[in-house]
């Protein structure tokens, strides 16, 4: 709840430009808690509404950088196999350090995650920009070697995080501040910057400029290759964002870490309001856009009616059907 | 100057011949597996290069040669690589998938090579000498047992299971026929993908759905990580049991810690590939005949013989 009542505001204050646009995403996400509400109280209880929000923060933080990707025109299929390759050599470098920094080797693993996040972004939009790739082919190239990576740091098994920082670390993901899981609060935070960059900046005019057609915007002197490198830039930031509030969840890499959190990620930016093709970015309909998809997914379990070989097919229908009502509201 | 090289090539074709003739004498046998994607098959990997490195010292006239194959087309490609170069005595496979692999493992066997499946059989079973694998009923059944007898015959049980196949299916079924007849109910099953972190999720959500369970199986112990983890931070003391299968080294060593809620565990173990490298090789150089099928039987892992399944050093 409290990522809804957090982000209305921004919200608000924008629907006097946008109109109903903005608010689609929001309309179908209060649509689902009534539903969600109606087939099981349970649903709308505080544990359980924490525990979803709190789960939907790795898509959400990482679906904030695609808003940037995905609005510059550009996409990234690889960030799933980024975040277990990143989890991975942070798991990693956190163990090495203990002997010589004992507990700050968390502190430092977190630098490190931030540093290959970004080194990975970078490698994505170089890729794509001065390769002149197509985003897609691109990514689906780094994707595979993502996940080889962390396939072979961890010889196809688990790279589990030392014991002596399993406590510490812990509270990164199931700790709260004044009630709020920190990782809802990690969201927030990564949102608002992001929302700050996207519409009050330079850069993010910028960014929707050269998605909404990359020619006019090289004409008016934007360099395309900057914007959509940096674009990628932000996109790995966030992927190590995500990552450092995954290690403590089970305090492990494998190579079935973030398996399919890509089509999860784009799925929330859509949702969210952004269009593929590029253009405007919807930071805080990206936010709902990731909880809906969580919601979704819990509400299968909490209800009774659908059949588990059913599942996948009723998700489906619900992700068309919040799309529709999205349409329609516009 | 002519003849010098005339007289060098012969040697030189000679010292070919010869370095030939010492590889034929031994007695080649390939081992063709999955390239390691998750946890089980890097267990596989692992057990696969321990065989061959223990039987090449052990056995100076037998080579084992492993190679992986990241899929199905991939490893059709590297049974025509190994078959190509030399003859092959035996080729122990455990194969990616049953229809592409069927027709290549029959060229093998049709050049004279002893075969040995793995795990998942071919579609035509007159193509194997030798057939090795878990039992994946049993793997449910006797969980169920365990439950049933320590439970007391009642009580309510959340299931966890993992992507639709053969080998989920029969583990669900093992333990719904051990259950069968007493009064533990299943209040819940659902997919979890043998993934710990939809594992995860899924156990939030049960524990959200539901006030009091009693025990929970989840069918493999990638799934039990992400399950316990849930049910730790939910501080709900109403789970006596949270069961896995498979016998990942972590769980191993729950059971030998003597866990309360993991006190047991039931493998389906990647050592498989070893036991059936060994018997391969046992019909080679022993002359002990190994030919047929040989279920590999799923007893419940306590602390007495855990020691057995316990593999420290295995990424699984």
């Amino acid at each position: 709840m409290s990522a809804v009542i957090q982000s209305a505001p921004p919200r608000r204050e924008r629907s006097f430009a946008i109109g109903w646009a903005d608010a689609g995403p929001f309309i179908a996400l209060a649509a689902l808690l009534v539903i969600g509400f109606l087939i099981n109280p349970d649903f709308l209880s505080a544990t359980n509404l924490s525990n979803v929000i709190t789960r939907s923060a790795f898509i959400a933080i990482i679906a904030v950088g695609a808003t940037f990707v995905i609005s510059s025109g550009g996409l990234d299929l690889s960030v799933g196999s980024m975040a277990a390759f990143i989890t991975g050599v942070t798991i990693m470098f956190m163990n090495g350090m203990v002997p010589h920094l004992g507990t700050w080797s968390v502190p430092a693993g977190m630098a490190i995650a931030l540093f290959a996040g970004i080194a990975c972004g970078l490698l994505n939009g170089l890729i794509v920009t001065v390769g002149k790739i197509e985003p897609f082919i691109a990514t689906l190239g780094t994707m595979g070697i993502f996940r080889a990576l962390i396939t072979y740091l961890s010889d196809g098994g688990t790279i589990p995080i030392d014991r002596s920082l399993r406590e510490v670390y812990r509270p990164v993901y199931f700790g709260t501040v004044t009630g709020i899981p920190i990782p809802i609060l990690i969201s927030l935070a990564v949102a608002a910057i992001g929302s700050f960059i996207l519409y009050k900046t330079k850069y993010g005019r910028k960014c929707a400029a050269v998605g909404a057609n990359a020619d006019v915007a090289r004409y008016s002197g934007i360099s395309i290759i900057k914007t959509r490198t940096i674009a990628y830039l932000i996109q790995g930031a966030c992927v190590a964002i995500a990552a450092i509030c995954y290690v403590p969840r089970l305090g492990a890499a494998t190579p079935t870490t973030g398996v399919l959190w890509e089509l999860q990620v784009i799925t929330a930016v859509v949702i969210g309001g952004t269009a593929l093709r590029g253009g405007k970015g919807h930071i805080w309909g990206t936010v709902a856009g990731a909880v809906i998809l969580e919601l979704i997914a819990n509400l299968m379990v909490l209800s009774d009616f659908v059949s588990e070989y059913l599942v996948a097919a009723v998700q489906g229908v619900i992700i068309i059907i919040a799309m529709l009502i999205q349409r329609f509201s516009k | 100057m002519t003849r010098n090289k005339w007289i060098a090539a012969a040697a030189l074709g000679a010292l070919l011949v010869a370095g030939q003739a010492s590889a034929a004498d031994k007695k080649v046998v390939a081992v063709s597996i999955p390239a390691a994607d998750h946890g089980w098959t890097a267990g596989v990997v692992y057990h696969a290069q321990a065989a061959a490195k223990e039987i090449n010292a052990a056995f100076p006239d037998v080579e084992v040669i492993v190679k992986t194959s990241p899929s199905a087309t991939a490893q059709v490609s590297a049974l025509e690589d190994l078959s190509a170069g030399r003859k092959l005595d035996a080729l122990v496979i455990l194969p990616q998938t049953s229809e592409e692999l069927t027709m290549p493992v029959k060229a093998v066997k049709d050049s004279g090579a002893f075969i040995t499946v793995v795990d998942r059989g071919l579609n035509d079973p007159a193509i194997q000498d030798l057939y090795v694998a878990g039992d994946n009923i049993a793997v449910g059944k006797n969980t169920a047992k365990f439950l049933v007898d320590k439970l007391g015959g009642k009580g309510n049980l959340v299931v966890l299971r993992g992507i639709p196949t053969v080998i989920d299916d029969e583990r669900i079924k093992g333990f719904q026929d051990g259950i069968a007849g007493t009064d533990l109910k299943i209040l819940d099953i659902q997919y979890a993908n043998w993934n710990s972190d939809d594992a995860f999720k899924l156990m939030q959500d049960y524990l959200a759905k539901y006030p009091h369970i009693d025990a929970v199986w989840a069918n493999d112990d990638d799934m039990l990580l992400g399950v316990l983890e849930a049910v730790k931070e939910s501080g709900r003391t109403d789970i006596k049991f949270a069961l896995g299968g498979n016998g990942m080294k972590d769980i191993v060593k729950k059971v030998i810690d003597g866990d309360a809620m993991t006190p047991v565990e039931t493998p389906y173990p990647p050592s498989m590939i070893k036991t059936a490298i060994y018997m391969t090789v046992a019909n080679l150089v022993g002359h002990a005949p190994v030919r047929g099928n040989v279920k590999l039987d799923a007893p419940l892992i306590t602390k007495d013989n855990a020691a057995e399944f316990y593999f420290p050093d295995s990424p699984f």
